[in-house]
């Protein structure tokens, strides 16, 4: 090259240093599994749905989260959100809401009309799935996507399970049951309604189908031996919230006690209440020990349901019931004192949890029952080949996002089942901890609170208790999100290279090392806010 | 609570170099793809080197400020060593080394010499350690601020001379070892009461514009080399870059100790103009100043089997008092 005058050396020509090798350790990048994902029962890839929300493209962040649970609007209701009790920002400040996203983009979803693209190609496989509850329908979607035939059975006159025969409208409105459930049918999915399956084989062979994925639930309510008198009336918990959802309203008179400590008990109170009654909730244990969740048992006692702890029913009668006070021993068990009391009491509505009825699985061969609920392996199959099972019928925590888990888990096998094949899940991606993040470069950004319905009206009417973020608050929740262990292209690494050693990809491509000039100093790493970097030591 | 939050939040705002959430014309230069890599890949700084990871922030943003109508002086010094070992060079602006002590009157000349040729557009940076800053090149300096010449002079302060050695300079703080102080004795290192601030002494001549900036603030860094264009007439930039080998420190903590240096106040950062102070970057998460001591290995003699708790509380107090005299303390960091 013909330099100008005194100019000795050509720009940048320094490249012939390959000072790469330098380097006893190379930074590589890599995504960690963020513990929201990690902790979700349902699988969902949080992290990946957020990153789409923190730019505003909520179709795009509804589509990632809908490849993993298709109720976005139903989870950000009930949904117990355990994801936010491990997220890393929980550290800095409070978690992310999570769930407030999650139900942000499934109510967005329903306002704009989104709905779900029907399988490109048809498997020719025939799959049968009993029960329109949570588990059914996830199962449905997914075995529906990867392209078979889904017929679902159920034996109740609506979809959504034990979301509309158990859980009050004032938690989950039903047009937005509704609006997720019709969405899965939209794909191609036949829904035989008021069809109970009464022997599996039967109904299989009769619909030629090539496997089965049974979701029944629990439903029966369980017994208490109360020593009662003729006129007393006792119901159980169960059976009225399912006739809330009919044309005829439960009897119970004025003051109802409600005998259990769990959900249901909360939430047939809090039923009570909004029709006019007195409820009151008999608990042999404190409130610490309730199985309920605290915020529930909060949001009840606000709204003016009384709660006896520490007590059980001995006897009932026409209008009153006696208690008996109970006292907690050293080992935390409650045990009678003899000491009673009345309590005045137009029913008893026992809320003591429920029973899988498993009638139609008589005479299935292979199959193993323990404890009332059917198991199932590690692939969601019974002892029967073909017959699947999951949600509140097998072995596992009962609620909703665990029997959406289920269902789609059950897919992914029954699909490989079908084809002779077995699936094997993708090894989960190293742990991203606290540790591994540089918090220093995310701002102070406080979480955003839920607007909760005024009290009278929450005594008085089943209108929803929880609002819902809108999109400015719903936006600011999404980018606090500290993305960990995942590059959400910050440039960080790209800037702090003292040697120019990383490649900027462009936008939605991430970046990549120059390992000719890299000398392996980790600045990069270190400076990484979200831990997707690492040092690896460099074979010599 | 309010349920109402600011709308305008950006995840990491402008802590990162980047943000996929701001405009494009909100971001900085740094995460450009076009960016100037002024001192480009193969040079033969350290692994980690704060001088080199500065220049090139500095210089890009002079290069962008100035539509890359720009050209460079460079004292003696690694910066001068290891960017441009004959017959290779990193620098892709057009660059002279003359000698250790006379970058600012090397600098003068240039731009006396772009007025001569009517190259208006043309604009001059003089650049150097803080050994050729501070010391050597301390007369040549003053003279061109006092002269008031069109040159922005940007100082890389890793408070030694690094280049030779880490021989102390009159920036080496106060108890830090290096080659030349003290090595045992009851008051090892740096002694206390000498050495001096250049920005205080830079602000004394009245100068249009005078800054302080770290290596982990780039965005402030950013700023203030963009603003210093701005003006013509002498600048100066005072620029905070640890140095892994001079320090004692992992060649990953860099970027990590100029944010320490920051966030106790052993390093204020500031602007000044006509020698007045303008700003101060607030101290976020403040810190005592053990925090920023114990990682390096020039003041290990601190933290022995009996810690020197007095000097550490003579180098709290000089913290203290930067806090003070530049108010560090002001307000909330910003989003
Ligand atoms: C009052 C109450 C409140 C709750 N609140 C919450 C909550 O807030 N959050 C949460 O996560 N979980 C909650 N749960 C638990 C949650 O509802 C269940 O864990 C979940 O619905 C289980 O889903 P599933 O699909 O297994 O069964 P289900 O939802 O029970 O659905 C089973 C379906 O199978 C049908 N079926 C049964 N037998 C047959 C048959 N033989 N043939 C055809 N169809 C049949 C039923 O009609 C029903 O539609 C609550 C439960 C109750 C009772
Ligand atoms: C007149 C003169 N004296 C001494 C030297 C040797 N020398 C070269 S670089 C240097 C130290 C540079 O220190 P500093 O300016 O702080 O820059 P650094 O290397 O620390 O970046 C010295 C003493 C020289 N080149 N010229
Ligand atoms: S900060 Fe984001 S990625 Fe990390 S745990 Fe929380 S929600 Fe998940
Ligand atoms: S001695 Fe210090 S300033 Fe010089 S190249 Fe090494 S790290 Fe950079
Ligand atoms: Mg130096």
């Amino acid at each position: 090259m013909k330099k100008p005058f005194a100019i000795t050396l050509d720009p940048g020509s320094s490249l012939a240093n390959h000072t790469g090798s330098w380097r006893t350790s190379k930074p590589v990048y890599l995504d960690r599994l963020p513990p929201c994902n990690n902790r979700c029962p349902a699988g969902e890839d949080i992290q990946g749905w957020l990153f789409h929300a923190e730019s505003g493209d909520y179709e795009a962040a509804w589509r990632h989260l809908t490849r993993d649970n298709p109720f976005a609007a139903i989870m950000g209701r009930v949904c117990y959100h355990t994801c936010e009790s491990v997220c890393n920002r929980a550290q800095i400040d409070a978690p992310v809401g999570i769930n407030s996203v999650e139900r942000f983009l499934g109510d967005e979803a329903i306002k704009r009309g989104w709905s779900f693209t029907p399988p490109s190609t048809e498997s020719g496989k025939k799959v049968l799935v009993v029960g329109a509850g949570p588990s059914g329908m996830s199962a449905a979607y997914h075995l529906r996507r990867l392209g078979h035939a889904v017929t679902v059975m159920d034996a109740g006159p609506f979809m959504g399970g034990m979301m509309r025969f158990g859980i009050p409208k004032y938690r989950l409105p039903r047009d937005v049951l509704d609006a997720e459930m019709q969405r899965i049918v939209a794909m191609g999915v036949t829904v035989k309604l008021n069809s109970k399956v009464d022997n599996i084989l039967d109904s299989m062979r009769a619909g030629a189908f090539d496997a089965a994925f049974l979701a029944v639930g629990a439903h029966i309510g369980k017994r208490a031996a109360i020593p009662a008198g003729d006129a007393a009336k006792i119901v159980d918990a169960i059976s009225v919230l399912r006739s809330m959802e009919g044309e005829d309203k439960p009897m119970l008179g004025r003051r109802v006690v409600v005998y259990g400590g769990g959900n249901t008990a909360v939430d047939v109170a809090r039923t009570v209440k909004r029709m006019g009654g007195e409820p009151i909730i008999v608990y042999r244990r404190t409130r610490d020990k309730a199985p309920a969740h605290d915020f529930e048992i909060e949001e009840a006692l606000q709204e003016g349901v009384m709660i006896k702890w520490l007590s059980t029913i001995k006897q009932a009668g026409e209008h009153q019931i006696t208690v008996e006070k109970m006292a907690l021993d050293d080992k935390g068990f409650p045990q009678p004192t003899g000491e009673f009391e009345t309590l005045e009491a137009d029913s008893v509505v026992l809320a003591l949890g429920q029973d899988v009825d498993l009638g139609l699985l008589n005479g299935v061969p292979g199959l193993e029952v323990a404890d009332g609920v059917v198991k199932v392996g590690a692939n969601m199959m019974t002892g029967h080949a073909g017959i699947f099972a999951g949600g509140d019928m097998v072995p596992a925590e009962r609620n909703v996002t665990v029997a959406v888990g289920h269902g789609k888990k059950a897919a992914r096998h029954i699909d490989a089942w079908l084809r002779g094949a077995s699936y094997t899940a993708p090894p989960k991606h190293e742990l991203a901890q606290f540790e591994k993040l540089n918090t220093w470069y995310y701002s102070d950004a406080p979480k955003t609170v839920r607007p909760m319905l005024d009290i009278i009206r929450r005594q008085s009417s089943f209108e929803e208790v929880q609002g819902g973020l809108d999109e400015s608050n719903a936006l600011f929740e999404a980018r606090r999100c500290l993305s960990c262990g995942n590059c959400f292209e910050c440039d960080n690494c790209y800037g702090v290279c003292p040697d120019n050693a990383v490649i900027k990809l462009g936008p939605g491509k991430r970046f990549e090392f120059n390992y000719d000039y890299c000398k392996g100093c980790g600045v990069c790493v270190a400076e990484c806010p979200c831990g997707a970097i690492k040092m690896e030591a460099e074979e010599l | 609570m309010s349920d109402l939050q600011p709308v305008k939040f950006y995840q990491t705002g402008t802590f990162t170099v980047g943000n996929r959430l701001l405009a494009p014309e909100e971001r900085s230069v740094q995460a450009n793809m076009q960016r100037t890599n002024s001192l480009n890949s193969g040079h033969r700084a350290c692994q980690g080197c704060g001088e080199a990871l500065g220049a090139r922030y500095a210089i890009d943003a002079a290069m962008n400020a100035t539509n890359r109508q720009l050209i460079a002086a460079n004292a003696t010094g690694c910066l001068e060593v290891f960017s441009t070992p004959y017959p290779e060079t990193s620098w892709q602006i057009p660059w002279i080394h003359s000698l250790f002590g006379n970058a600012a009157a090397v600098a003068t000349g240039l731009s006396a010499a772009m007025k001569v040729k009517g190259k208006k557009d043309v604009r001059v940076v003089a650049q150097g350690g803080d050994g050729g800053t501070t010391d050597i090149g301390f007369g040549c300096l003053s003279g061109m601020f006092e002269r008031n010449d069109d040159v922005l002079y940007i100082c890389y302060d890793n408070e030694a001379y690094m280049n030779t050695g880490v021989q102390r300079s009159s920036a080496t703080p106060p108890a830090a070892r290096t080659a030349t102080t003290m090595p045992l004795g009851s008051e090892p290192g740096a002694p206390f009461g000498q050495g001096k601030f250049v920005p205080a002494i830079a602000m004394a001549h009245e100068i249009p514009y005078v800054a302080t900036a770290t290596v982990a603030d780039l965005r402030d860094l950013e700023a203030k080399v963009t603003k210093a264009m701005s003006f013509r007439g002498a600048r100066y930039i005072h620029i905070l870059v640890p140095c892994p080998l001079g320090w004692g420190t992992a060649s990953h903590d860099t970027i990590r100790m100029a944010r320490l240096a920051k966030e106790t106040g052993m390093f204020p950062v500031f602007e000044a103009e006509y020698g007045e102070l303008k700003s101060a970057l607030a101290i976020r998460r403040q810190l005592p100043v053990e925090e920023y001591l114990r990682p390096q290995k020039r003041f290990a003699h601190l933290f022995g089997k009996t810690p020197a708790v007095e000097t550490i509380a003579r180098i709290q107090a000089q913290a203290d008092k930067n806090i003070r005299r530049y108010g560090l303390m002001a307000k909330e960091a910003a989003l």
